[in-house]
């Protein structure tokens, strides 16, 4: 049984189900020129979504659209029911909402310890529990420790940013293609660790490059192209489309 | 052969001169770094800032005086020196206020915000000039010497003197403890660290929820205070002129640059480094070698690489080295 990929132009949620969080409908971009058109992502509580597609696609513009690093014309941005649409980034954090950027997504001047800190700047309780959860969930981080940031590989580097990011212990973690630059085997590491982090009820939103292997971790995935939804479904249903496969997944 | 002598005239006219020299540099480049690293541009008015702090200082110091009141054996200007510096922050914290938040917000290259600054230095130039004058001001009392030159020749039995000033004393310690509590202030509180990570990268911190505008203030406030301090310092050393101040932008931006800018400790070292050189390459070595060489190798001429009118030439000639060489500085900070 092949399940079929939908071809929507405006994916709906089904009522009194509506999704953790949702960027609902969003266009716009960064000029005077839209580069999301009614483009549609959303992530349940504890499940991870992942937005794939070609280069240009619009991929890590959705995701900055839902953090609110770009200013949406039309659409809305929901947090747990709530329009957080107009709110800064920096609000969204507050909000429970954490983002970790493509690139410069650490402070490498700075210990392991001390960006994990920072990570916590907003928290005024005791940390300490938080990082002790970080450094089980990446143990090499707690060998380095006292490392400044920027010594380490990209590898590390990206556990660094992904605990930096948890420090605010978020209900959701956006990931921008954690994986770039990262051979294949820290790869399969990285998304064991994702999968781990969504088990503990953290929703994940991500962007991914490497899209059959993020497609198999994923609840559910988003196929963009041109700034617009081509394919929605479960990772697994666009993993079994051939359409999907011969255009996206190489074959 | 007299390597005693030959040291003591080294330590005299060399050693000590340029380590007071170099701390008050360092001071200097540490604030110039501190505004490149948080608020990414050259600051053309740290040396007219310096100026203000301290012509601050100097006018609390003369109603101190003249109210009687003195610091034993140091100068008054010490217990004067944190109005100075209070006087300095309000100047740099309405400075920003009125003119660099605008350019903040238009989000200018740091290029304009350069140009502003040399705008705000011609303001503060003339600020300083129009409330004290534009001569030189005598404002330092206490003890002159630690050690004066009849008491170390009494003491060693040398024929070579020896002179360490009081104010070269003050310099070096309160350098030290400045640069300590910075230095502690930048790496173990949870301020300090928020300005590092706002150096280091601007919009992660901004994700992390660093509040700018916070940042912004206390690197002001620091940045006041090390103004003073090292202006204070420096015009006790010497005398305070104002125009020596808009000088010592050279030295101060030379030491900043070689140290790499935003690099505190860079700073610090680049203070020395062009201290250092610009003391030896002016100095006259015609008695410390005439104390090393043989008597039948003594020389007559003053053995003096660069007269000292030149000494601005040495920091840049430094400066032009290193950005041709290894532009991003000794402790690699940002490229310039």
């Amino acid at each position: 049984m092949v399940p079929e990929a939908t071809q929507e132009q405006h994916p709906v949620t089904p009522a009194g189900t509506a999704p953790f969080l949702i960027g609902d409908r969003m266009t716009g971009g960064y000029g005077a020129a839209d580069i999301l058109h009614d483009c549609t992502v959303a992530v349940e509580k504890g499940e991870i979504a992942v937005i794939v597609g070609p280069n240009g696609a619009g991929k890590s513009t959705a995701m900055k659209a839902v953090f609110g690093m770009l200013n949406l014309r039309s659409g809305a941005v929901r947090l747990d029911g709530e329009d957080i649409t107009t709110l800064s980034p920096q609000d969204r954090v507050a909000k429970g909402m954490a983002f970790v950027p493509q690139t410069s997504n650490i402070f490498t001047s700075m210990t392991v310890e001390e960006n994990l800190e920072m990570g916590a700047f907003l928290r005024r309780d005791d940390i300490r529990g938080t990082m002790e959860q970080i450094y089980d969930l990446f143990p090499i981080l707690r060998d380095k420790r006292r490392q400044a940031a920027g010594e380490l590989s990209g590898g590390q580097r990206q556990q660094v940013a992904v605990g930096r990011a948890l420090m605010t212990q978020p209900k959701v973690l956006m990931l921008d293609e954690p994986t770039a630059g990262v051979s294949p085997i820290v790869m399969d590491e990285l998304f064991d660790r994702i999968i781990e982090v969504a088990r503990t009820g953290i929703s994940i939103l991500m962007v991914e490059q490497n899209a059959r292997q993020a497609l198999e971790i994923a609840d559910k995935g988003y196929v963009l192209v041109q700034g617009a939804n081509a394919y929605t479904n479960t990772g697994r249903a666009l993993l079994a489309d051939p359409e999907v496969r011969r255009t996206f997944l190489g074959g | 052969m007299d390597l005693v002598n030959a040291l003591v005239a080294l330590l005299n006219f060399v050693v000590i001169p340029a380590t007071a020299y170099g701390a008050q540099l360092a001071l200097g480049a540490l604030g110039v770094t501190l505004i490149y690293g948080i608020l990414r541009f050259s600051n053309f008015a740290h040396g007219d800032t310096m100026a203000f702090g301290a012509m601050a200082t100097i006018l609390v110091t003369w109603v101190l005086q003249g109210a009687g009141i003195s610091f034993g054996p140091l100068p008054t200007a010490l217990l004067a020196l944190p109005v100075g510096i209070v006087a300095a922050a309000a100047l740099l914290l309405a400075t920003d206020k009125v003119v660099y938040r605008f350019y903040r917000r238009q989000r200018v290259t740091p290029v304009i915000l350069v140009i502003v600054s040399m705008g705000v230095m011609f303001i503060y130039n003339g600020l300083v000039r129009f409330i004290i004058g534009p001569d030189d001001q005598s404002f330092g009392d206490g003890a002159r010497f630690i050690i004066n030159a009849r008491q170390f020749r009494d003491m060693t039995g040398l024929s070579e003197p020896l002179a360490f000033k009081t104010s070269q004393g003050i310099t070096i310690v309160t350098a030290v403890i400045v640069v300590a509590i910075l230095f502690w202030f930048l790496n173990h509180t949870r301020t300090g660290k928020s300005m590092r990570a706002f150096s280091d990268n601007e919009d992660l911190a901004l994700l992390s929820g660093i509040n700018p505008d916070r940042v912004v203030k206390i690197t002001w406030i620091i940045v006041a205070a090390l103004a003073t301090v090292a202006g204070v310092l420096y015009g006790l050393d010497k005398s305070f002129h104002p125009f020596t101040y808009f000088q010592l932008l050279l030295p101060v931006f030379a030491a900043a640059i070689v140290g790499g800018l935003g690099s505190p400790l860079g700073a610090i070292v680049g203070g020395f480094v062009i201290a250092y050189s610009e003391v030896t390459v002016t100095y006259a070595f015609k008695k410390v070698a005439n104390y090393v060489l043989p008597e039948n190798l003594e020389i007559d001429s003053l053995a003096q690489l660069l007269s000292t009118d030149y000494k601005f030439a040495v920091s840049f000639a430094i400066l032009v080295i290193v950005l041709l060489f290894r532009p991003t500085g000794l402790f690699r900070g940002k490229a310039v």
